[in-house]
């Protein structure tokens, strides 16, 4: 009668093999010495544009244990990269303290602080409800940063100053500070965290996660908990953002509400879909491919939001999978003609 | 004062009445609706510099605004086919599909229209202003409210009278079923992406004599859009026009009462709705 319809797609990934897990890891792997080896070589501009992948990149593992693994779509999570970010803010230029372990660990609590009963009211709601609810709370933090502006700057937005790493001063100017010491702290910080996060989701926990998306209420019948369970990713995934927006602020200098305006929780769900969202390292693959591709269009021209769009669109409609899930046809195509 | 929020409601109502639209039969939360309002809104900024060069009196501007909303919402025809893509996938493909073409939309503005914003002021003054209850107000605010009220009422009687409401409705219900009785869904799908694009653009192109073209106008609108959408109740006309005015009404208070809070107070009532009432107002239960 009507035309054939569309052709039923995966929409998250399955949960992949367990070949594809490690592989997963490798790839993390690969990237971490990649970039370690990356200042004998690279310009200094590079090695600038590197610094924000890893404050994202640690983000995204942590938006991907709750999108990709629990299959919750928060489309507010930009909201913890300005928690970490005025965090550093504050700590910096109103405190007057400057070592970033301390940052690290009050962007952690402040995280914590927020992501427990934002995220005990969003997780009892799934799908549509979830993003929406996440999306109210991001932009309800927005317009305090935004219109508070005895106490945030409002749209000027707050100094960041340079941290002291482990106590010391790095020598030299910003740029020498970002692409030397503060290069390989947070380099550092990526490799602990995502193999943290790598245990995390091999862990019976992560594993609980992944039942709890493939279908909730037969994880419940199991014994899962499962508002427990989600509630708990919400919080490590804030975590995770927080530490990703104190990396960002510093190699900014400036904590700004732009920061968490809703569409930046855009760009953070369009990375993890470059990637492949149910894959561990997509979303690390994809904070890189999305840092990398939107310095070469801007630079090119000014209509760069027609292009990352078209890039987006063209993803979702083909690729759904993502650079990993084309990583992996590629590779089993590869191994069935050998 | 009050009547500034009537105002903005009115006009916050087509573009949510779109939303749900689209929302009620396709099962598509739009978050390109935003753009189809900030295209509404350059494009009858255009016609109208054009209907001024053709010597038309300064009353004419409300049908050429309404008239340049209509045409250009057909835009969603091809926006449809895109989407036709991704109907039976997953919620986060169709979000960030839509999110994709907001970003294009913005661009595809700034090339045609640049990045300063655009006013009509003149439009709004033609008009001039009318006396109600012994206040002075602009009489194209009163005009806007009553054509979208008349809007609201055609939509109305069209959905719940007509055949191809009829239609519309039983698609939305159960596509398979209407399929059954030979009902060409992906017609029913295009028409009714095409309509609620068109509430959008008339919406976008209502409200630029009062307020200026922006390109943030688009990502602006969207998450007010949602609020409405919350509030009212997910899929539904009636919660179109209470989320509208309440929206509507909370800001025109919230600027007199504490400006700061003006923004915030919408989101604290959409947090407070969804922990209240997830389903909204008039929204069925949630799944």
């Amino acid at each position: 009668m009507s035309a054939p319809h569309i052709v039923e797609s995966a929409a998250v990934p399955a949960a992949a093999p367990p070949a594809t897990w490690n592989s997963g890891l490798w790839a993390f792997l690969v990237i971490l010495v990649a970039m370690a080896g990356l200042p004998f070589f690279a310009s200094t501009y590079t090695l600038t544009l590197m610094v924000p992948f890893f404050g994202l990149a640690i983000a995204l593992l942590g938006f991907n244990l709750l999108f990709g693994y629990t299959g919750l779509l928060s489309f507010g999570h930009a909201m913890f990269l300005g928690i970490g970010a005025y965090t550093a803010a504050v700590m910096t230029s109103k405190l007057g303290i400057l070592s970033f372990e301390l940052i690290l660990l009050a962007s952690i609590a402040a995280a914590t602080i927020v992501a427990i009963p934002v995220g005990f009211l969003c997780v009892r709601y799934t799908r549509i409800f979830f993003g929406m609810l996440t999306l109210a709370f991001g932009m309800l933090f927005h317009s305090i940063l935004y219109k508070f502006y005895g106490l945030t700057g409002g749209d000027q937005g707050m100094r960041v100053l340079r941290p002291l790493l482990f106590g010391m001063e790095g020598e030299g100017g910003k740029t020498a500070f970002l692409t030397g010491p503060f290069y390989y702290y947070a380099l550092g910080l990526l490799a602990v965290l995502g193999l943290v996060m790598w245990r995390i989701v091999q862990s019976p926990f992560g594993l609980h996660l992944q039942a709890i998306r493939e279908n909730a209420q037969k994880a419940s019948y199991l014994g899962v908990r499962v508002t427990r369970m989600r509630l708990a990713a919400f919080v490590i995934s804030g975590i995770y953002g927080g530490i990703g927006g104190a990396i960002l602020a510093i190699t900014v200098g400036l904590a700004d509400p732009e920061i968490v305006y809703w569409t930046q929780s855009g760009n953070l769900v369009f990375m993890a879909v470059l990637g492949g969202s149910g894959a561990f390292a997509g979303p690390v693959v994809g904070s890189l491919a999305f840092v990398m591709l939107q310095d070469a269009v801007m630079s090119q021209t000014q209509y760069w939001r027609f292009v990352m769009g078209s890039v987006l669109i063209i993803l979702v409609i083909f690729f759904p999978g993502g650079l990993s899930g084309i990583a992996s046809t590629v590779l089993s195509r590869f191994k069935r003609g050998s | 004062m009050m009547l500034g929020g009537v105002f903005h409601a009115a006009v916050l109502f087509l573009v949510a009445a779109g939303l749900q639209l689209v929302f009620g039969v396709q099962k598509i939360v739009n978050l390109a609706c935003g753009s189809f309002y900030a295209l509404g809104a350059y494009f009858a900024i255009t016609s109208v510099s054009i209907a001024t060069s053709l010597g038309l009196p300064g009353v004419a501007f409300l049908p050429v605004l309404l008239l340049a909303g209509l045409a250009i919402g057909l835009v969603g025809l091809p926006v449809e086919r895109l989407l036709r893509t991704v109907y039976r996938r997953d919620e986060s493909h169709q979000l960030l599909l839509t999110f994709g073409l907001l970003l294009v939309f913005q661009d595809v503005l700034r090339f045609f229209w640049g990045a300063t914003p655009r006013t009509l002021d003149n439009a709004y003054l033609a008009y001039g202003t009318a006396e109600v209850l012994g206040v002075r107000v602009p009489t194209y605010n009163l005009l806007v409210i009553a054509a979208s009220i008349a809007i609201a009422v055609t939509l109305g009687l069209f959905l719940q009278r007509t055949r191809t409401g009829r239609i519309i409705r039983a698609t939305a219900e159960n596509r398979e079923m209407s399929e059954g009785l030979g009902v060409n869904s992906n017609r029913v799908f295009a028409a009714v992406f095409t309509v609620g694009c068109m509430l959008g653009t008339v919406g976008g192109a209502l409200v630029v004599p009062a307020s200026a073209a922006s390109l943030e106008m688009a990502v602006e609108l969207v998450v007010e859009a949602f609020a409405v959408v919350v509030i009212g109740g997910l899929g539904s006309m009636r919660g179109a026009i209470a989320g509208a005015l309440i929206v509507g009404l909370i800001r025109a208070v919230a600027i007199m009462v504490l400006p700061e809070a003006e923004i915030l107070s919408i989101y604290l009532v959409v947090i407070l709705a969804l922990i209240l009432r997830p389903a909204g107002l008039f929204g069925k239960a949630v799944a």
